[in-house]
């Protein structure tokens, strides 16, 4: 028996925000009113989708270089790594990480995307990359500019990377966003504040890495990532295949 | 004193997939190319063991709109019930190297319809002393305006009988909110497509699980 068949440990839902959060307009419609029906794991929660380093590019985890065309994208450039664990504080390995933003100006590349800011034509703004053996992960990109959005009449993303995760069982696939130490607009933000435990919104705000920063070069910035953890128990075969 | 227990870490939290979501799950949808390899809502390879079918639907607002900027993600096991992942030892199933056995759509942007091409799967053990599992598909749920994904499953209309026995079905109340976790098989001349709404909100909500 490894690790992989062991069942997960019941999600705690305080530290995520729940379904319905008004002054996030757009949950109000879309939240789901009715109790959720809670499953023990079978196969279908602790199995989940595994994907090869031949399924990527080698420059798919470099949005500096991923979509240059005449030069590099405007921006400051910036070095974004972290370890992916699980609760119980395994490290996480082979799980596709996959990322997007906008750029410097807050702009994203997307068709439904009509902020005024300029597309920078030397950047696409995603990519994705597997953690290796013990889980950490890493990519170079350009800083993502905060943005307007129509939510209040004055509301501000603050400058933020989408991120999408898998883990080993398909009950872990969590999609999330980073945010950067020190952004005023952080804990303005209703998406942020959404979340009931303000320690737990802590844990998404990555902190200036210095000693990964590459001299003259890049800064960088830590991003670690939990996923759900199993349960654990001295005595593997009781819970085996249960 | 008692001795304190090993710390545990605690998950990150979730955020919303927002509107762009397409720019780093679905490129092509946002309007440019920048992979070598994307992945897509076609699983199945020419040389896909099982009956080939399409599975469609739309994700519903509390007002009933569909909701066109969703993604939906599925995994499921092979023709035989057998899951792609180390996990699954099931005895007599073999595993299909050409059924990776996971999907991802984005819905359409005017009409909110996603759909997948796949094979049905088989049914699948359940837990230890319980029945197996009837042939379902799982979904993951993310958008705009969704705070957490949302967990579901599509079971098939015509499997009444191994349905009556599934130990998650019978977990639901009967009549309209197991109905909801239900695809209806349409035959419309070609491969056969299995068809579920799924309503977030409002009288017909769809049943979601806390897994
Ligand atoms: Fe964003």
């Amino acid at each position: 028996m490894t690790h992989l068949d062991r069942e997960f440990l019941q999600r705690d839902r305080g530290v995520h925000p729940p379904a319905f959060t008004p002054d996030y307009k757009t949950s109000v419609l879309r939240s789901p009113r009715r109790a959720m029906i809670s499953l023990q794991s079978s196969l279908s929660e602790v199995t989940g989708p595994a994907f090869g380093h031949g399924e990527l590019g080698p420059l798919d985890n470099d949005l500096i270089l991923n979509y240059a065309r005449e030069g590099e994208p405007i921006g400051e450039r910036a070095f974004v790594h972290g370890h992916v664990r699980d609760e119980n504080g395994r490290g996480i390995p082979d799980t596709l990480v996959e990322f997007w933003q906008a750029n410097a100006g807050g702009r994203y590349r997307h068709r439904n995307d009509r902020y005024l800011a300029p597309i920078d034509p030397n950047f696409g703004g995603c990519g994705r990359t597997l953690t290796d053996a013990d889980g950490y992960y890493y990519f170079r990109t350009i800083k993502p500019g905060p943005y307007p959005w129509r939510n209040f009449l004055n509301s501000w993303r603050p400058a933020h990377i989408h991120f999408s995760v898998f883990g080993s069982g398909f009950a872990q696939r969590l999609i999330t966003q980073m945010y950067f130490e020190g952004d005023p607009l952080i804990w303005r933000d209703p998406m942020v504040l959404g979340i009931p435990d303000r320690a737990a919104a802590e844990r998404l705000i990555a902190p200036l890495d210095l000693a990964a920063a590459i001299p003259l070069d890049m800064l960088a910035y830590q991003f670690d990532i939990v996923l759900r953890g199993r349960q654990q128990t001295l005595f593997e075969n009781k819970l085996q295949g249960n | 004193m008692v001795q304190p227990l090993p710390a545990r870490l605690h998950e990150t939290p979730s955020q919303t997939a927002g509107p762009y979501v397409h720019i780093g799950l679905i490129p092509h949808q946002a309007g440019f190319d920048i992979f070598e390899t994307n992945f897509s809502n076609v699983l199945v390879g020419p040389g896909t063991q099982g009956e080939r079918i399409r599975v469609e639907g739309r994700v519903l607002d509390g007002a009933g709109a569909p909701v066109r900027d969703v993604l939906v993600e599925i995994w499921q096991a092979n023709a035989a019930g057998r899951y792609n992942h180390p996990a699954d030892r099931q005895e007599g199933k073999p595993v299909d190297e050409t059924f990776r056995g996971w999907g991802r759509a984005g819905s359409d942007f005017e009409t909110g319809l996603w759909f997948f091409e796949t094979v049905k799967p088989g049914p699948v053990e359940g837990r230890k002393g319980h029945r197996p599992m009837a042939p379902h598909i799982n979904f993951w749920i993310a958008a705009r305006g969704i705070n957490i994904g949302l967990q579901t499953r599509l079971y098939f209309a015509d499997e009444a009988e191994a349905n009556a026995n599934d130990p998650v079905l019978n977990l639901v109340e009967r009549g309209q909110q197991r109905d909801s976790l239900i695809a209806a098989r349409e035959d419309r001349g070609g491969t056969p497509t299995y068809v579920l709404d799924i309503h977030l909100q409002g009288p017909r909500e769809t049943v979601f699980f806390d897994v």
